[in-house]
């Protein structure tokens, strides 16, 4: 049945984001908020957002690093906030490079800070990919069940 | 007319959900909190900065609670609850305030201000509970 293969599709998904460390408790948290309160769309609402902010954010950073003269401070304050939503929507390794990010700040170490968005963009983007699917998975599963009706 | 309360104890009168006002500048944070809220059957309005909460306020009568981000620009969570806690309209309305990071003094600090609740973020479905006790009847 096609259901049934797309239904263990997005289960084998969900645990490799899992067991990879990608996403957290947090994250299964918003997901039975979805499930068991009756609120459909809230997880694609709040992945939607944290993958607009995180480019954004992203961005911001990036400009800042390339500028001569370096303000960390401000560098700091935009990691800061990628870490409290990357917290918030429970994608851990995100939020835990971010905490090493901090420490660069810190230290006032344009290389470190170099190296830590190098790591941060990469696994944003890996996890922003695996949110586009998961998402893409749900719709063709609604899809089906509600021809089956 | 006037619309009896609800008899029974520990149920709330009249039917009509508590009205949370969520203040966050990260979107992100004000869509789980509203929907942690909604999903336990409270009426949220979420707004991005202080100043639209005292718009808010200034206009609409019924907030069961504030829950506040700390760190926001312009104006801080700690200094909308002063200015909630000044006023006589609104001095009343039970303040929370939020924040990523655990710093004893900016805990101390709000809870001496009038603050109700501390509480660390993320923000968890198994926070709501406690956030309930803290409401006005």
């Amino acid at each position: 049945m096609a259901g049934a293969a797309l239904r263990d599709q997005l289960s084998a998904l969900l645990s490799s984001m899992f067991s990879q460390g990608l996403v957290d408790e947090q994250f299964e948290q918003l997901q039975m908020l979805q499930d068991e309160g009756g609120t459909p769309g809230f997880v694609a609402e709040v992945v939607t957002l944290f993958c607009d902010d995180a480019e954004r954010i992203i961005a911001e950073i990036a400009t800042l690093l390339e500028q001569p003269i370096v303000s960390f401070d401000k560098v700091d304050a935009f990691v800061h906030q990628l870490k409290g939503s990357s917290a918030s929507v429970g994608a851990q390794k995100v939020k835990f490079t971010c905490m090493q990010f901090r420490q660069f700040c810190q230290e006032k170490s344009r290389d470190g800070c170099l190296m830590a968005l190098a790591v941060v963009r990469n696994e944003f983007y890996d996890l922003r990919n695996k949110f586009q699917t998961m998402l893409q998975l749900e719709q063709q599963i609604q899809a089906y069940d509600h021809k089956q009706q | 007319m006037s619309i009896g309360a609800a008899g029974a104890g520990g149920v709330v009168g009249g039917g009509e959900a508590p009205h949370v006002l969520a203040v966050d500048d990260s979107s992100v944070d004000r869509a789980v909190i509203a929907g942690i809220l909604r999903s336990s059957q409270f009426r949220v309005t979420a707004v991005d900065s202080g100043k639209r909460a005292l718009e808010l306020l200034g206009s609409e009568p019924n907030v069961s609670m504030i829950i506040t981000d700390y760190w926001m620009p312009e104006m801080t969570g700690y200094e909308l609850l002063k200015k909630v806690k000044e006023s006589s309209k609104l001095k009343k309305i039970p303040v929370v305030i939020m924040s990523s990071e655990n710093v004893p003094t900016r805990i101390s600090r709000c809870l001496e201000e009038g603050a109700e609740d501390f509480l660390l973020k993320p923000m968890r479905p198994s926070d709501v509970s406690r956030l309930f006790s803290r409401m006005l009847p």
